[in-house]
């Protein structure tokens, strides 16, 4: 079957019409039953994006699409669009299906915690368009695109954080979010000026192909620059050290739904982009031999010390919703350790691994993090306190949750309960293999370091006796869907993990040169 | 021979569990209950049809046997999921099946707050062990063995008795590290082992590891030499599966969760959790690592370790006034004898160290649950506190004097049988310099345990009778009468006819030890 080539960006348009579509019903039926509409909209579309992308990767990327006409490549392979501004290949579907699930999730969930709230249509819109936003900068080939993709979505993500009007901590919270992500999109648009001005290329490939000519000018010394203002903006996107102050603030002021799909879809759109741009754009080789451009090292460090600062600070905390944000500084720390061990010294066969296996990381933190952060969007729901005390007993009056929130944690954590368990060991034993063992040592240590604060949540909501008046009056339904089924994804994605790990490995191998 | 019957068992655990944890509190019991006999089911079926020959780790023939690739890593490496039972594994299997169902009956009483929460909790935490006994491939079985460890944490840690976040935190710590030791060690291991192996497949490894052996340009460490890295990852094994057994001096954990944890997850853990650490060594020290265990420093390292576990063991045993922290420190003791009949490295001694750990399994499930019955009606445990029981509740206090002479080795009785095959395994061990002089002194353990039990079973069973706490004394309650004659049914069952279980031990013990040591003690067939 051979279906118009357009047709591969079909997730990426589904989420932009779920956007309007969820707008015009909302400006003409603003009826009192349009919260479960809405929601629904949202997360259909949402689910609608995941299966065709799912079948994608079934299918095999790009072999239900004719060739390109002027390519002369055969069936398969990823689809350049618009002139090589957009491809469409394994990764790009993978991050489909992370950024559909989660923003599925996070519509369900809002079903319930949006009950009391006003302008419903333009948040499910600005998750949808934020979701659209985050899809093409997954399949973004071109450093303007990627500017634009990257903008797009983040400017929703702004507004929606600060949805919360009459809540002094949410304005706050979109404030600083905005200024730091409007000076970080202000470093990453002076380097990208750099690069294209070294280089006189946009498009990835081009980049690449024009770098020999950087050095005959003399110019490395600009592009070594562009490429670290890329990285900072990057950097900015993901919530790695030292662009990561936003994080703790933004998540903890933000809707409890917002947090979670920040810090699980944006952050792994954020690191589709950067493993495109510096795999891509910029060969680690290439960089480093003919230019003298280390950016694997600036990774490198990156790597430790966003692993070390989101644990340590993680462990200190004494609210939940603040202990989870800086956790998830940590787990982008992990996943920089992908992009770390890339350097041209590494056994080369099993850099396509440790790659891959940051892809992993993504997909399974998607469903973790977003269970464990909708789960404290119920405990705001149902008005309980922010700190860890609060959390006391509450096993006693919702088991069930608080089951799914331990098999978020634990996996988080590492424990072998869910598929992050599989992800990590993965990523650390594919940063052995490739001659990086202190990577993996440190990321060991880490990860161990991390069952601690993680394991304090379980301790309270099972063990510690609840407070006396800890009272539980309301059952959300939609949150309960949301978080019972993150958690069964998460445990799924264990005996599953088979499936997943083959394609984020192919998809590494076939971004990666010389595979 | 029907496939995946070992799957069907793990999930039928699990599936028992979350449909136990959704049901009401009050319906808990008897789902918890009924979903815990279909492993047992399957576990009986199991054990009437088993067939197989030979040690899972050399190339012996298995029964339901299960592998296939899990998730492959690039080109060079695998993980597989790969499950199957030998002689050695299925007696084991068949207990947790059995003590998890004995278990749970027996929490009917006791256990009166989040009763589905309990009885999931116990479910999860058989699929776990379930897991442990039957997985042939590191990774999984590290997942089980890892899995083993949360229930467990929460059920000491909400249901037990006033200083249990204490006991769960220090239960939790103590086995955790001692996870971390064994898996760092055994991951060196494999990478030792260079290009030789490519999965975590524990035949595939011991294979290699008899063949190729460790390539000294592998050593993880540089600097060290072939055979003092197998000594210290044997040495790191042997801490880490130490610490579960418990092997004095790690044994402190032990008491603290025992007397903290409720009646039946005391059962579970001495019955089953310890012999996950004795099971692992056999698999890991004494088979893949057999030739570091055949060193004479080493086996009399072990040897000690053993000896003073049995001697020391009962010394604290017989300083306790508490029933329960008595029974919690003879478990000590008697996996010290294990370890005594691991390092003879004969078919008696290993195929009884493994008999062993079925038996004690029994014998020390029947003697907490009886203390356990005891409590529920005096609401005490020391041993001060009563006196003259043996009226008031005829059935229970006949089952603990039974279980209690089981314990001391009383013929007919699986205790028996067990303890007498490590003696006569380890008396003329070859492979443990001046055996008879440890298996004597280890002897004497004997002797102490009856010393403790007598006084305790003298001070309060019989005589007058005395209740400090003034509770009316009543009869037990069906359901926690039951449990205990169904065990010591048991006990009587496999000390009358030991081969039910010696002969697929031996089978699986024979490859282990090699045809001339069994042959010298007529033991081979």
């Amino acid at each position: 079957m051979a279906l118009p080539r357009w047709t591969a960006l079909a997730p990426v348009l589904l989420f932009a019409l779920t956007g309007m579509l969820v707008l015009l019903v909302d400006t003409f039926f603003p009826d009192t039953r349009r919260r479960s509409v809405l929601s629904g909209l949202s997360t259909l579309g949402s689910l609608a994006a995941v299966a065709v992308s799912g079948w994608f990767i079934l299918s095999g990327p790009g072999t239900a699409f004719p060739p390109a006409p002027d390519s002369g490549a055969t069936e398969g392979g990823p689809i350049l669009l618009f002139q090589g501004q957009l491809t469409v290949d394994a990764m790009a579907l993978l991050f489909f299906v992370v950024v559909g699930s989660v923003a599925a999730l996070v519509s369900i969930a809002s079903y319930d915690y949006l009950e009391e709230h006003s302008y419903q249509g333009a948040y499910y819109s600005l998750v949808m368009l934020a979701a659209t936003g985050m899809a093409l900068m997954a399949t973004a080939n071109s450093l303007a695109v990627a500017f634009i993709a990257l903008e797009l979505s983040s400017l929703p993500s702004y507004a929606l954080v600060a949805y919360l009007k009459q809540n002094r901590g949410s304005v706050e919270a979109g404030l600083k979010y905005f200024l730091v992500g409007a000076l970080s999109s202000a470093v990453l648009v002076y380097g990208i000026s750099l690069v294209y001005g070294t280089t006189g290329a946009l498009g990835f490939d081009a980049v690449a192909a024009a770098l020999s000519g950087v050095d005959d000018a003399g110019l490395n010394g600009a592009l070594g620059v562009g490429v670290l203002m890329v990285l900072g903006g990057f950097a900015f996107k993901t919530a790695s050290v030292p662009f990561h102050f936003w994080a703790p603030e933004a998540y903890e002021g933000s809707p409890a739904p917002i947090s979670a799909f920040l810090s699980s879809a944006s952050k792994a759109a954020g690191f589709a982009l950067a493993i495109r741009v510096f795999v891509t754009a910029f060969p680690p080789e290439v960089m480093l031999e003919t230019l003298g451009i280390d950016w694997v090292f600036a990774f490198q460090v990156l790597a430790i010390v966003t692993m070390t600062v989101g644990n340590f600070a993680a462990a200190t905390q004494e609210e939940v919703k603040r202990m989870l944000a800086y956790s998830s500084v940590g787990h982008a720390g992990y996943v920089l350790i992908g992009l770390a061990a890339l350097a041209p010294t590494a056994s080369g066969a099993n850099t396509d691994v440790v790659l891959g296996a940051s892809m992993m990381h993504l997909v399974v933190y998607g469903f973790m993090n977003t269970g464990a952060f909708l789960f404290v969007a119920m405990v705001e729901y149902w008005g309980l306190g922010r700190t860890f005390e609060d959390y006391n007993g509450l096993a006693t009056r919702a088991p069930v949750a608080c089951l799914a929130m331990t098999v978020c944690l634990f996996s988080l954590a590492g424990l072998p309960i869910g598929g992050g368990f599989m992800s990590k060991f993965v990523l650390f034993f594919g940063a052995v293999n490739a001659g990086f063992w202190w990577l993996a040592a440190v990321g060991a240590i880490n990860s161990a370091l991390s069952l601690y604060y993680y394991a304090r949540v379980v301790k309270a909501m099972w063990i510690e006796d609840p407070a006396d008046d800890l009272e539980i009056t309301r059952q959300p339904l939609g949150l309960y869907a949301a978080v019972v089924a993150a958690a069964l994804l998460t445990v799924l994605a264990l005996p599953a993990f088979g499936f997943v790990s083959e394609v984020a490995v192919d998809a590494a191998a076939s971004l990666l040169p010389g595979a | 021979m029907v496939l995946v019957l070992i799957e069907a068992l793990i999930a039928a655990c699990l599936v028992g569990a979350a449909v136990t944890f959704m049901v009401p509190d009050r319906y808990a019991g008897k789902v918890g209950l009924a979903a815990s006999l279909v492993p047992l089911g399957i576990a009986t079926y199991m054990f009437a049809t088993f067939e197989a020959s030979g040690n899972a780790l050399m190339g012996g023939q298995l029964a339901f046997e299960e592998q296939f690739q899990w998730v492959t890593l690039g080109e060079a490496y695998a993980l597989n999921w790969h499950v199957g039972l030998d002689g050695i594994s299925m007696p084991l299997v068949a207990l947790s099946t059995v003590l998890t169902s004995l278990a749970i009956l027996s929490a009917w009483t006791p256990i009166d707050e989040r009763q589905s929460q309990f009885y999931g909790l116990v479910l999860f935490m058989e699929a776990a062990l379930l897991g442990v006994f039957s997985a042939l491939d590191f990774f999984v079985w590290f997942v089980f063995w890892e899995g083993v460890l949360v229930p467990m944490y929460v059920l000491i840690g909400v249901w037990g008795g006033p200083r249990r976040k204490y006991a769960a935190i220090k239960f939790f710590v103590y086995t955790n590290v001692a996870s971390l030791a064994m898996f760092i060690a055994f991951v060196a291991l494999v990478f030792g082992l260079g290009d030789a192996v490519d999965t975590f497949d524990m035949p595939a490894i011991a294979a290699a590891l008899g063949e190729t052996g460790i390539q000294a340009d592998a050593v993880p460490v540089p600097g060290l030499d072939v055979e003092t890295f197998k000594i210290l990852v044997f040495a790191a094994l042997f801490f880490g599966f130490g610490v579960k057994v418990p092997v004095v001096p790690w044994h402190t954990w032990l008491p603290d969760a025992h007397v903290e944890a409720p009646t039946p997850v005391s059962v579970l853990l001495a019955g089953v959790l310890l012999k996950m650490g004795t099971y692992a060594m056999l698999r890991f020290n004494f088979t893949m690592l057999a030739d570091v265990a055949r060193d004479p420093n080493v086996a009399v390292a072990v040897g000690l370790f053993a000896a003073v576990s049995v001697i020391y063991g009962a010394m604290l045993a017989l300083a306790q006034s508490d029933l329960k922290r008595i029974v919690a420190y003879s478990s000590v003791s008697s996996m010290g004898y294990v370890i005594l009949g691991l390092i003879a490295l004969t078919v008696y001694g290993v195929g009884g160290a493994t008999f062993q750990m079925v038996s004690h399994g029994l014998i020390s499930g029947l003697l907490f649950m009886v203390v356990g019955v005891i409590y529920n009606q005096t609401h005490t445990r020391m041993v001060q506190d009563m006196s003259g029981l043996a009226d008031r509740m005829p059935v229970t206090v006949g089952v603990f004097v039974a279980g209690a002479f089981a314990y001391m080795g009383l013929p007919l009785m699986s205790g028996f049988a067990g303890e007498f095959f490590v003696f006569v395994g380890s008396f003329g061990s070859p492979n443990l310099p001046s055996s008879p002089v440890f298996t004597a002194v280890s002897m004497f353990g004997i002797v102490v345990v009856a010393g403790y039990l007598l006084w305790a079973m003298q001070r309060t069973l019989f005589g007058p009778f005395r209740l400090e706490t003034d509770y009316e004394l009543g009869r037990a309650p069906v359901q926690d009468v039951l449990p205990l004659l169904a065990l010591l049914a048991l006990v009587v069952l496999l000390g009358v006819a030991p081969d039910l279980a010696f002969e697929m031990i031996r089978d699986a013990v024979n490859p282990m030890v090699g045809g001339e040591v069994s042959a010298a003690l007529g033991g081979g067939a």
